[in-house]
């Protein structure tokens, strides 16, 4: 590539590769900036006017934030999952795609946090769960967990930065991330127990709810059996995500970034694991059925109030379980790039319908003879405020994809 | 919370909690600083080296 067509910033650029001009790169980031605004306005309003600016009240404390809330904590499981599967499994192949994993999970968690900070109305009083914890709650327990994963995840994604062209020439950087990667199986390991805990105790929260018969389950020991179907349902949605966002930016830059095979076996193991999912599931959907009827909350109840009919479970575990599954699990099905990305959608959706059902209308459904079902709508500001984590992800992104090496195969699949 | 904090209460439960969140804290500190002081003595050996050389 001559100078005069190499883009201004290319000394920061990885050697090898081809970006955009500075200019197009500059216009990217200021469109995306501008659904971005509108997020900090929302937020503004949530900090300076209070939580009565959104459609949350007394029946619906937790709402569209929480239900987002943990469906990107789920999709962001791809990071620690692929990261057991490399560094303990010892798939060697998925180190082609592990750094962009850690940087989709750093944005997710991000997100997380960012969210819960604008939910708890107060973030200056954010510290007091790590100060006046209540060790008897589940809450404490994810709040914990999240926040050392995501120093985690930090850690993790920190030898990228040190990566940098230019960072890297460095002396003391380059040997600090090139220990950094030495020290990665032990920090992978520790994510993994984190996540392990916290993916669990988000499924953990609405299956201790007695006094609800919709969310309430038994369990083993301590954790109800939602603990187990949470940590299996993320640990199988989260690679499809890791694929479906791989699969995005490759379609934003015009060309191949990972190998077909390392895709691939992402898809594969994400088949299997929601395969299973699924029938663990649909045992305890029928087990629950069986014991809510016995206690005066027969199954029929659970759906009479529009719009959660039967055509919830029927969507949640059909077109967005077993039809991404099917997928998935058929090798040619799975090669045909059209079908696996619908798959991984379809996946992906799924994991935030279950998260909305188990919080959102977990609440919507009456407890008590005399209660009256009561509906929710998040109103714009909630919606502005959640999605402005998306725009800032995708920033994140595109600033990593640009001045990082986050693909290692990028100069083999595309040579200059 | 730490053990002297007045809400501290010696009971298992504490114990599990807030042991695990400092446990995991102390990992992620080992191991930051272990890489930095190795970055910095690789640094520190490779440059007395260059000097030698010269």
């Amino acid at each position: 590539m001559d100078s005069a067509s190499r883009p201004f910033d290319s000394a920061l650029i990885p050697k090898g590769v081809k970006r955009c001009q500075l200019k197009w790169f500059l216009l990217w980031l200021g469109i995306l900036h501008a659904p971005l605004m509108v997020g900090v306005v929302g937020a503004l309003m949530c900090w300076g006017l209070a939580l009565n600016v959104t459609y949350l009240n007394n029946n619906f404390p937790f709402g569209l934030w929480i239900a987002a809330d943990l469906g990107v904590i789920a999709l962001g499981a791809g990071a620690f999952f692929t990261g057991f599967l490399r560094y303990i499994v010892k798939i060697d192949d998925l180190k082609h795609i592990v750094n962009y994993a850690v940087l989709i999970g750093v944005v997710c968690y991000a997100s997380a946090q960012g969210i819960l900070g604008i939910d708890i109305g107060q973030p200056l009083r954010g510290w007091f769960i790590f100060w006046h914890a209540n060790v008897h709650s589940m809450l404490t327990e994810v709040a914990f967990c999240i926040t050392c994963y995501f120093m985690v995840l930090c850690i993790e994604y920190l030898p990228l930065i040190l990566e940098n062209r230019q960072i890297y020439k460095l002396g003391f950087f380059h040997g600090m991330a090139h220990h950094l990667h030495e020290a990665m199986p032990t920090i992978a390991a520790v994510g993994v127990f984190l996540s392990f805990f916290h993916q669990g105790s988000l499924g953990g929260v609405p299956g201790v709810l007695y006094g609800r018969p919709f969310a309430y389950r038994e369990g083993f020991l301590v954790w109800p059996w939602t603990f187990f179907l949470f940590i299996l349902s993320a640990i199988a949605c989260g690679p499809c995500f890791t694929i479906l966002i791989t699969w995005i930016t490759e379609k934003f830059a015009r060309k191949r970034l990972v190998k077909r095979n390392v895709i691939d076996i992402l898809a594969k193991i994400s088949g299997r694991l929601l395969a299973v999912y699924l029938v663990l599931k649909t045992l305890d959907t029928v087990y629950w059925v069986a014991v809510a009827g016995k206690v005066g909350a027969p199954f029929s109840s659970f759906y009479a109030n529009p719009p959660y009919g039967y055509w919830v479970l029927i969507t949640e575990l059909g077109i967005l379980g077993v039809i991404p599954a099917i997928i998935l699990l058929n090798t040619k099905a799975r090669q045909n790039e059209n079908l696996l990305i619908l798959a991984c959608f379809l996946n992906c959706a799924g994991i935030f319908m279950n998260r909305w059902i188990m919080t959102v209308q977990a609440l919507a459904v009456p407890v008590m003879s005399f209660d009256k079902f009561v509906s929710y709508h998040p109103n714009w500001v909630e919606y502005a405020t959640t999605f402005l984590f998306v725009w800032a992800g995708a920033i994140v992104i595109s600033l990593s994809y640009r001045y990082l090496p986050i693909f290692p195969q990028e100069k083999e699949l595309n040579p200059l | 919370m730490f053990p002297f904090a007045f809400e501290w209460v010696n009971d298992a439960t504490h114990f599990v909690f807030m042991g695990s969140l400092y446990s995991v804290l102390t990992i992620l500190v080992i191991i930051l600083h272990y890489c930095g002081i190795r970055a910095f003595l690789d640094l520190i050996c490779k440059k007395e080296k260059n000097h030698n050389h010269h």
